[in-house]
């Protein structure tokens, strides 16, 4: 694209309303010293020249064909981007307007969001979907602050986020009043604890490296948010005529992978194990994740505790024991940690009672295994790595891409003795899983006609009717619903679960279900979110993005009515504190008015029914709302529920 | 922005304890009849409900009492033996925090139980087509 020279108005003129002509404006310059004729004492500073004194503007050609923001566009449709989720900011507003008009309001599409945590919340989810990051557009200091609690969500998380946020640099560029609030020296060091990288580039080449680097360090394990400050100024002022400007080319790192030695020593161990079990917490990051991990649960017939960061097993495999995590752990010889977030958590109980107290699950002479690329990245500030734990054998790779020579080496070390042993393991496992699942369908039964809804009604009310079609549940289902899906459907795909929040910041689930859908939308799924009232009141205007971008999600609300999590802490407390245990409502409910949720979906043009109190209503009215979703749009079931 | 998850990290202890107290009603399901006359006598259906809910023990265990696997186990139908329940809210050894006769007197726990052994059992799986 050609630049052009155009006349224009200086920006503080411009403010001023003063469109003066650049010839005139120009003529009032005088070169500074110009005036000086006299002589000065020493140590006497020169006099100040009379543009100096007077503050005359200096015209400064602001209008372009060619700004610096269309060439960032490049570089970020270089990356494939598809979404940035954004709401509107000046200090970005060059890279806005590049986005819609330049970049053709495509690849990257500008998605509107009513608040930056939405927008963020919305890449996180989106992300786990698609394996890739989406873009997060961000205004200057107070866009970032809106922004920061679903940033530290993702970075628990372990998800890529690409985020750009507008700055003006330049002080004496700034227009006076709010662009100054919105302005700061180091803008990235609000989040720099829980981003993985930052920069702030100087020039469009220096972005354009800076571009690529910061996409390829989000997508190395393990993969974590990243931020790029763009100065406002580099993204509207025009490229020069004889810069050269090349967009670099992208090569992704390799995921670590353990070494060949700890690789041998960690399936020497698993073969030779009379009870080894393999936790997997984050350990899938990709379809093919889950592929190997069931292979290397099949070749040794070891149990699967599948801790739910992402979909990592297939929930009705013989192998997947996650219902008998208690005493899988207490029998077992080997723990096999796959990218386990809290792996002292889970070999040890911690009890918060009449006294603090902890004590060893695992027997002390198991041995523990550990594959993470959490240990090739660790912060200090931000306390999400939990308590140190001793293992035997730590590798610090990334799960996924240590597996296939772990299966191999496994494979090499199974004898025809071994392989019988395994054999019949497996059969005592594929027993206890049925009987976990009818065990699962005999719980669900307590409660069934109650109103409010039970938690179990729902997910049997949902799952009959999506269990046919190709479905993805976007939200998380420990604690908030009992885990009611991962025990009674039928879970064998990796998008059709994505885990939680990461940091347990509430207000995550109703952006990021709605980014998952984002995803889904081009794959033609069905996108199912069972969402709590607590979360989605943090930032409902997610409804509207929701609507207004056409995108399809089955949002059925788990309305207890309170952030009930948080109600249990209270009651806590005022029961150790023997004070009375009836007043712990007080500021962790939300009654007095009751919120109808179908009446604010509505308002924001989605389709909604509700709130529904008898469970024999639930199923006809999810299936009106499947219908609604299946033509495209979003549409919203209000379930008044159990608290769990 | 906030904010915890705090009972996630506690989810196996409370699994166990649901562990504990679902076999304890079911063994109380085979002994109770036995004492039921003299394990409700003194205890008030209506009032029990009242006090389940302002007492907040709907919060953990759900409004019917049929638990949580992620907040506190099933009481009812069929609850452990009135003495052992009593045992168990004063010295509860889960994650349950303890309830002294300051805050929740022993006529209260009767009424609790009442409430608890008024709970009707719930259908049968083969009878729920959406559970097949």
């Amino acid at each position: 694209m050609g630049r052009s020279k155009k006349e224009s108005v200086n920006r503080r003129d411009f403010l001023r309303g003063s469109a003066a002509g650049v010839a005139a404006l120009a003529a009032a310059v005088t070169p500074v010293g110009a005036q000086d004729s006299g002589k000065r004492a020493a140590g006497t500073p020169p006099p100040m020249s009379k543009q100096a004194e007077t503050g005359d503007p200096v015209a400064e050609v602001l209008t372009t064909d060619r700004p610096g923001a269309d060439f960032m566009v490049d570089v970020i449709k270089s990356l494939g981007i598809e979404y940035v989720g954004a709401n509107p900011g000046s200090s970005y507003r060059g890279l806005h307007e590049s986005v819609i008009n330049y970049g053709g309001n495509k690849n990257p599409e500008f998605i509107t969001c009513c608040h930056e945590e939405s927008a963020v919340g919305m890449a996180h989810g989106y992300s786990k979907i698609e394996g890739k990051p989406m873009g997060v557009f961000l205004h200057g200091t107070v866009g970032l602050q809106h922004a920061s609690m679903a940033i530290y969500n993702a970075f628990c998380d372990r998800v890529p986020i690409y985020m750009t946020m507008g700055n003006m640099v330049d002080a004496t560029l700034r227009r006076p009043g709010p662009e100054w609030d919105h302005s700061v020296q180091d803008a990235a060091e609000l989040v720099r604890d829980f981003v993985k990288w930052d920069d702030l580039p100087a020039s469009l080449p220096h972005y354009a490296e800076s571009a690529v680097r910061a996409y390829k360090i989000a997508m190395t394990p393990p993969l974590e948010p990243v931020l790029l400050v763009v100065d406002s100024e580099l993204q509207e002022k025009g490229i020069a005529e004889n810069t050269n400007l090349r967009v670099p080319r992208l090569t992704l790192a390799m995921p670590p992978q353990g070494d060949a030695g700890s690789v041998a020593e960690a399936a020497r161990l698993l073969v030779a194990a009379e009870n080894p079990v393999i936790l997997a917490d984050r350990a899938a990051r990709t379809p093919a994740g889950v592929t190997l991990l069931i292979e290397l649960a099949e070749i040794l017939q070891a149990p699967v505790i599948d801790q739910g960061g992402r979909m990592n097993f297939p929930s009705r495999h013989p192998l997947n024991q996650s219902a008998q995590v208690t005493s899988l752990i207490a029998g077992a010889d080997v723990i096999l940690g796959l990218e386990v977030g809290d792996f002292w958590g889970t070999v040890n109980s911690f009890r918060e009672q009449l006294v603090r107290s902890s004590e060893p699950l695992a027997n002390p002479n198991a041995k523990l295994v550990s594959i993470t690329a959490n240990d090739l990245y660790l912060k200090s500030n931000y306390q999400d790595f939990q308590r140190y734990t001793e293992v035997d054998l730590a590798m610090a790779a990334d799960a996924e891409a240590t597996l296939p020579s772990l299966i191999e080496a496994v494979k090499r070390g199974i004898t025809g003795d071994r392989k019988r042993v395994f054999e019949q393991r497996g059969k005592e496992f594929a027993e206890a899983r049925r009987n976990a699942l009818e065990q699962a369908r005999h719980e669900a039964t307590y409660a069934w006609d109650a109103s409010p809804i039970s938690t179990a009604r729902i997910c049997a009310e949902t799952w009959g009717q999506i269990k046919d079609k190709d479905w993805s549940l976007v939200t998380e289902t420990v604690p908030w619903i009992s885990n009611w899906p991962l025990r009674l459907w039928s879970f064998d795909k990796h998008y059709q679960f994505i885990g939680g929040a990461g940091g347990h910041g509430i207000g995550y689930a109703a952006p990021a279900a709605l980014g998952a859908a984002l995803a889904n939308r081009k794959h033609g799924r069905l996108t199912v979110a069972i969402q709590c009232d607590g979360d989605l009141m943090y930032a409902p205007g997610i409804l509207w993005t929701s609507a207004h971008h056409r995108i399809p999600l089955l949002s059925i609300m788990h309305n207890n009515r309170g952030w009930h999590q948080e109600l249990m802490h209270v009651q806590r407390m005022a029961d150790r504190h023997n004070r009375g245990i009836t007043r712990a409502t007080i500021g962790t409910t939300i009654t007095g008015p009751e919120i109808d949720y179908a009446k604010l979906a509505q308002s924001m043009g989605v389709h909604a029914e509700g709130p529904i109190t008898n469970p024999n209503d639930l199923g006809p009215a999810i299936r009106r709302a499947i219908e609604v979703v299946e033509k495209g749009e979003p549409a919203l079931v209000d379930v008044v529920t159990q608290p769990r | 922005m906030k904010k915890s998850g705090v009972f996630c990290s506690v989810l196996l202890t409370a699994v166990t304890a649901m562990a504990i107290l679902v076999f304890c009603a079911e063994a109380g399901s085979q002994t109770s009849a036995a004492n039921k006359k003299s394990e409700t006598a003194s205890g008030n259906v209506e009032k029990g409900k009242e006090l389940y809910t302002s007492y907040g023990c709907y919060e953990c265990h759900g409004r019917q009492a049929q638990g949580s696997r992620t907040s506190g186990p099933r009481l009812s139908p069929n609850p452990i033996p009135l003495s052992a329940f009593s045992t168990y809210v004063r010295e509860p050894r889960g994650q349950m925090p303890p309830y002294t006769n300051k805050v929740v007197s022993d006529a209260d726990l009767a009424d609790l139980y009442a409430f608890l052994k008024s709970i009707p059992q719930p259908p049968s799986v083969k009878d729920i087509p959406l559970l097949q």
